[in-house]
């Protein structure tokens, strides 16, 4: 009998868009990032993304009973978030504790994906640095050789510790940092396909980066404000991090109020706070604001009346 | 066994497992998060809460038809803050450096909602012997919890057991081990009480108990 009538109940239009060509999307658009991670501090950066990514996707499959590593590939991206987001070369057992609580407690204890109010990755990397601060945030950032790959590495200050780098230097990356959130350029580049893929929308990286540099401009004036924006990790924050599908909010209005309270804290904990750097904090506080934003901002429904005025 | 020794059993029991004031009945969360940093804090304030509720028990059981229900929660405190005044200075005299460690939480076990639950639930309205075996059994069980939530802690968060004094301190993982510090800060305590109670809580239901 051949089949020349297709009976099924609706939806009859589908989106071809699943969990794994966002993913996809998402890792093609981390790539100039990655790729500038290794390029300027060498083969150490490339050994803690691999540990990382690996250590992610195994901790899944022993979660989910799966025998299928990659499966939908959002394990192996929290790992790549995660590694973008540490120093170049912290020891091997904390890269790969930092993947198994961001899988483990992250996402899987709060009902695996799509349910976790945190980011993993971001839940992972907090964990690290309150636990082991001296190997993620204390004397170990490495000094930028780029295309030098064998080369020994060189610790030195970060540049929201020292404020004493060029704007061009933060613009292309070349200074100490995560391996991933130095390159502003490379992080833009991704940020932007993510925009012509319409994963992500510009209110929230927008809100964030506009109330960086206009919190940075009022305390050293314009330079100041770019350097704050291109510096440290709001780049990789705002454009990645922040805009998280599943811990930021969907309304309109909502998101510019995620974005601008991400800014916010990260600015209060730059210029007031103890750490040089408070995009992570930032980012989480307001994770776990989102259901409140999303509740207080729903847009009205058409024809919708107060019940005073009824 | 005689029936009313069953009884006793059953109330010795109940508080320790099924009953338990902190894995099933989420109480006296103030004092477990506060001195589980090292198993011997721990230990020491599950005794000093557990003399308070058994001597208190006691009394509010002898005095039940004595005290106005109106006013029975003022009457219960009255008592327990006699007692907690009493361990207060003990702790102090014999054992000052667990009264140091322990802190502002020796007053405060007056407000422990374990005790005032207990002679509320039960010593208020049962006889003497069983709020007895009653106050026994949840003072083993409060112990328990602290003294399981303490050793995840210190095990993992600083390395030891028998910490913090470095004469008795033995450190389980040799001289390179890096504990994850997390878990030795006041977050870590929350942390690794919800963890402790997921497994609790999947232990409990796979032995049904």
């Amino acid at each position: 009998m051949d089949r020349k009538l297709v009976v099924s109940t609706s939806p009859h239009l589908k989106s071809p868009e699943d969990i794994q060509s966002i993913m996809t999307d998402v890792m093609v658009a981390l790539f100039p990032a990655t790729l500038m991670g290794v390029l300027i501090f060498g083969y150490q950066a490339l050994v803690t993304i691999i540990l990382a990514v690996v250590a992610a996707m195994v901790t899944e499959a022993i979660i989910l009973r799966k025998g299928n590593l990659f499966g939908d590939g959002s394990a192996a991206l929290t790992g790549l978030f995660l590694a973008l987001v540490l120093p170049p070369s912290p020891p091997w057992w904390v890269v790969v504790i930092g993947s198994v609580v961001a899988i483990a407690v992250g996402k899987h204890l709060f009902g695996g994906i799509g349910n976790n109010i945190f980011n993993p990755a971001l839940v992972g990397r907090a964990v690290l640095v309150v636990s082991w601060g001296a190997h993620i945030a204390g004397d170990v950032w490495v000094r930028p050789q780029p295309f030098a790959f064998m080369a020994d590495t060189v610790t030195q200050a970060t540049a929201l510790s020292t404020y004493d780098f060029s704007l061009w230097d933060l613009f292309i990356g070349t200074v100490p940092g995560s391996i991933g959130e130095t390159s502003a350029l490379a992080l833009l580049l991704g940020g932007l396909w993510l925009l012509y893929r319409g994963h992500i929308e510009w209110r929230i990286p927008g809100a964030f980066i506009g109330i960086v540099f206009i919190m940075g401009l009022i305390d050293g004036g314009f330079g100041m404000g770019l350097y704050h924006v291109l510096a440290g990790g709001v780049m990789i924050g705002a454009l990645f991090m922040a805009t998280d599908m599943v811990t930021s909010p969907v309304t309109p209005v909502g998101r510019l109020i995620f974005g601008f309270g991400c800014g916010l804290i990260t600015m209060i904990i730059r210029l007031f706070g103890a750490y040089p750097e408070g995009v992570m904090f930032a980012i989480l506080l307001m994770n776990s604001l989102t259901p409140i934003i999303d509740n207080l901002t729903l847009p009205k429904k058409f024809g919708e009346v107060k019940r005073s005025d009824a | 066994m005689s029936k009313e020794t069953s009884l006793y059993l059953k109330d010795f029991t109940r508080g320790i497992l099924k009953e338990n004031p902190v894995f099933v009945a989420l109480l006296g969360m103030c004092p477990l998060l506060g001195v589980t940093g090292f198993i011997v804090n721990g230990f020491g304030m599950g005794m000093a809460a557990m003399a308070v509720l058994v001597a208190s028990s006691l009394v509010v059981s002898l005095l039940r038809n004595y005290i106005p229900p109106q006013v029975r929660i003022p009457c219960f405190i009255a008592i327990i803050a006699t007692f907690v005044t009493v361990i207060d200075m003990v702790l102090q005299a014999f054992q000052p450096v667990l009264y140091e460690a322990l802190g502002v939480f020796v007053p405060l076990i007056v407000a422990n909602c374990v005790i005032l639950g207990r002679l509320e639930a039960f010593s208020s309205k049962k006889p003497v012997a069983r709020s007895f075996f009653d106050a026994v059994g949840a003072g083993i069980g409060f112990t328990l919890a602290l003294v399981l939530l303490a050793a995840v802690r210190e095990i993992v968060g600083h390395g030891t057991i028998l910490g913090p004094d470095p004469e008795s301190a033995i450190h389980l993982f040799g001289p390179n081990f890096e504990p994850m510090a997390l878990f030795a800060l006041p977050p870590g305590a929350f942390i690794a009480l919800g963890l402790l109670l997921a497994v609790v809580n999947m232990l409990m239901k796979r032995f049904n108990i």
